[in-house]
């Protein structure tokens, strides 16, 4: 019976190792540089990734940039200042329902609010602020539990010395539980990349022709391509792709949003072995 | 310190604490947005010509038919609760079981490193499981089923499986942890052998747990888009069998967003769809929420 219920564990975990494997088999004719550095072509049956691959990091980056402040911040409030309220209370269940809100529900509210109410247009812009409020509640989660490892006695000694509650947390509760803050913040990578819905009504479009290998491709107010969507368009909407193509392209997404959750997990295991206290 | 610059020290203090309390409450403020902006782009049409008799009781989903224009979004209901009940059917079983085992059994080492694989499996994009379901898990289950060519439900629900069981593991252990060893101790000293003393005793105390999870997983699979898109075969029908294809509420509104003209009744009804959805995982998420909550309180 031990052993059913490890078969039954290990039932859920092979999968994913053999996906892997599988997918990077199917995918290894393309895997080069020049894959990464090319645009689709011939109607995206031919070339490489490098327009969806902008588009992913300027969304990536853009909508960190969004998230990253308020998260944290809301995590400060939180943990340091909110007392035992119903205003806290509030914002805890309100966190948790952001969580889980439809992905497809989000692009509904960034096409209503960002695209159409603020009026930016289909844009990198919009896309970002949408994908930034769908990873919010990750920042603010982990961030919660870096400052809440943070024993009470550091603030104590803080505030004794006369400091503020705002110097306290800066001086002291932020700078240790730093390393807790930025696996979230690799968290939130990792998910926003990997998103397809919510921003493929809000500034992600099929295919956008832009300079290869040129960084600055994009502008804040154009639409630009997303791996996430060029793989669903490759395998879904485009009949005849090349498999190696679209098996690049999902080992690419895959490749990036795992690599970034072991960097976070790494991160993890090091704190904990490293605690000085 | 000379009381300007202290005056200057007192503001920024309390500027810096107005910001931090705004981030606070915007969490707050995002989910009244999401309600409010989804609920004000379908509103229109949600007082003026919808019928929600139809909406909820007919099958005939004919969004753009030239002659006469029918909403009735019952098929796809339907499709949404089939696929979810049968990822259920497959993950709680594996996922509680999992559970069981990682609180129970596992030694601490191997348990590290399952934990680790189970947060990946959670990481993996859902338009790659999407992707996996077309072309890999498909021509798995058409061969050993012998089903007809083509997507179906059972594809679609072993996805959704995969993708809501790191939820339903990782908050199951939560909640068997959260019994105390003392019930384990009182059950074992009282002669019963480690299976009686996991399904009488353990099993029973965090059903509270177990079954947040549970709803949690459930809120996963009705909110999941791009993976029912792709892989459970998207025909309007209620499936007889699971070897049939069906089409789910999420992936309506993804494949008709992008036709549907601004504006047009046919945008607002797929946004009458999306207050839907936000209703069902609200209420899933708050029960979810209140149920642990209830137990944290309980010494």
């Amino acid at each position: 019976m031990k052993y059913l219920l490890l078969t039954m564990t290990l039932l859920i975990v092979l999968p994913l190792i053999l996906i892997v494997f599988y997918l990077f088999y199917k995918a290894a004719p393309v895997l080069s540089l020049d894959f990464l550095l090319e645009n689709p072509i011939h109607g995206m049956r031919a070339g490489g990734i490098w327009a969806p691959l902008l588009g992913t990091i300027y969304l990536v980056l853009l909508s960190l940039l969004i998230a990253m402040p308020v998260g944290v911040f809301a995590a400060v409030y939180l943990n340091e200042y909110a007392g035992n309220s119903w205003m806290t209370r509030a914002v805890n269940l309100a966190v948790v329902n952001l969580a889980g809100v439809p992905s497809i529900v989000h692009a509904l509210f960034g096409l209503g609010a960002f695209v159409l109410f603020a009026g930016i247009g289909r844009s990198i812009l919009a896309a970002s602020l949408t994908l930034a409020i769908m990873t919010l509640p990750v920042i603010i989660a982990s961030t919660k539990e870096a400052l809440a490892a943070v024993p009470l006695s550091f603030r104590e000694a803080c505030w004794n010395v006369g400091a503020t509650r705002w110097q306290t947390i800066r001086h002291v509760v932020l700078p240790n539980s730093i390393s807790g803050i930025l696996t979230g913040i690799i968290l939130q990578v990792s998910r926003a990349a990997g998103e397809t819905a919510p921003v493929m009504f809000t500034g992600v479009v099929f295919f956008k022709a832009i300079t290869p290998g040129d960084p600055f491709a994009y502008g804040l107010l154009d639409q630009c391509m997303a791996l996430s969507m060029h793989l669903f368009t490759v395998s879904t909407q485009v009949p005849d792709v090349p498999e190696p193509l679209t098996y690049g392209t999902a080992v690419v997404l895959l490749g990036v949003v795992l690599l970034f959750n072991a960097l976070a997990i790494l991160i993890r295991i090091k704190l904990r072995s490293r605690k000085k206290w | 310190m000379k009381p300007q610059r202290q005056a200057l020290e007192s503001l920024k203090e309390w500027v810096i604490e107005r910001f931090i309390w705004l981030c606070g409450v915007s969490a707050v403020l995002f989910v009244f947005g999401i309600f409010i902006f989804v609920f004000r782009e379908g509103a229109d049409y949600l007082f003026r010509g919808f019928k929600a008799g139809e909406f909820f009781t007919s099958i005939e989903w004919y969004p753009t038919s030239r002659t006469h224009v029918r909403y009735g979004a019952l098929a796809l209901i339907v499709g949404t609760f089939s696929v979810s009940l049968l990822a259920m059917v497959i993950a709680v079983p594996f996922g509680i079981g999992a559970a069981i085992f990682l609180s129970e059994f596992c030694p601490p080492r191997l348990k590290e490193t399952l934990k680790i694989v189970i947060e990946l499996l959670a990481a993996i994009p859902s338009v790659v499981w999407g992707f996996i379901g077309l072309t890999i898990m498909n021509s798995m289950l058409v061969r050993l089923f012998n089903a007809p060519l083509g997507l179906n439900m059972l594809n679609g629900a072993i996805i959704l499986a995969l993708m809501s069981v790191p939820i339903i593991v990782s908050i199951g252990e939560d909640a068997l942890k959260a019994v105390p060893d003392s019930y384990r101790e009182a059950s074992l000293a009282l002669g019963c052998t480690r299976w009686q003393m996991i399904f009488r005793v353990l099993l029973p105390a965090a059903r509270n747990g177990l079954l947040a999870a549970v709803l949690l997983g459930v809120g996963r699979a009705v909110g999941e888009t791009m993976a029912v898109l792709m892989a459970t075969g998207h025909s309007i029908r209620i499936p007889h069998s699971v070897l049939e294809p069906v089409r789910t509420l999420t992936a309506t509104i993804a494949a008709e967003l992008g036709e549907a003209p601004v504006h047009s009744d046919h945008y607002q009804v797929l946004f009458i769809i999306g207050i839907l959805l936000f209703t069902i995982t609200f209420v899933i998420n708050i029960t979810a929420d209140l149920i642990v909550r209830g137990i944290r309180k309980e010494p």
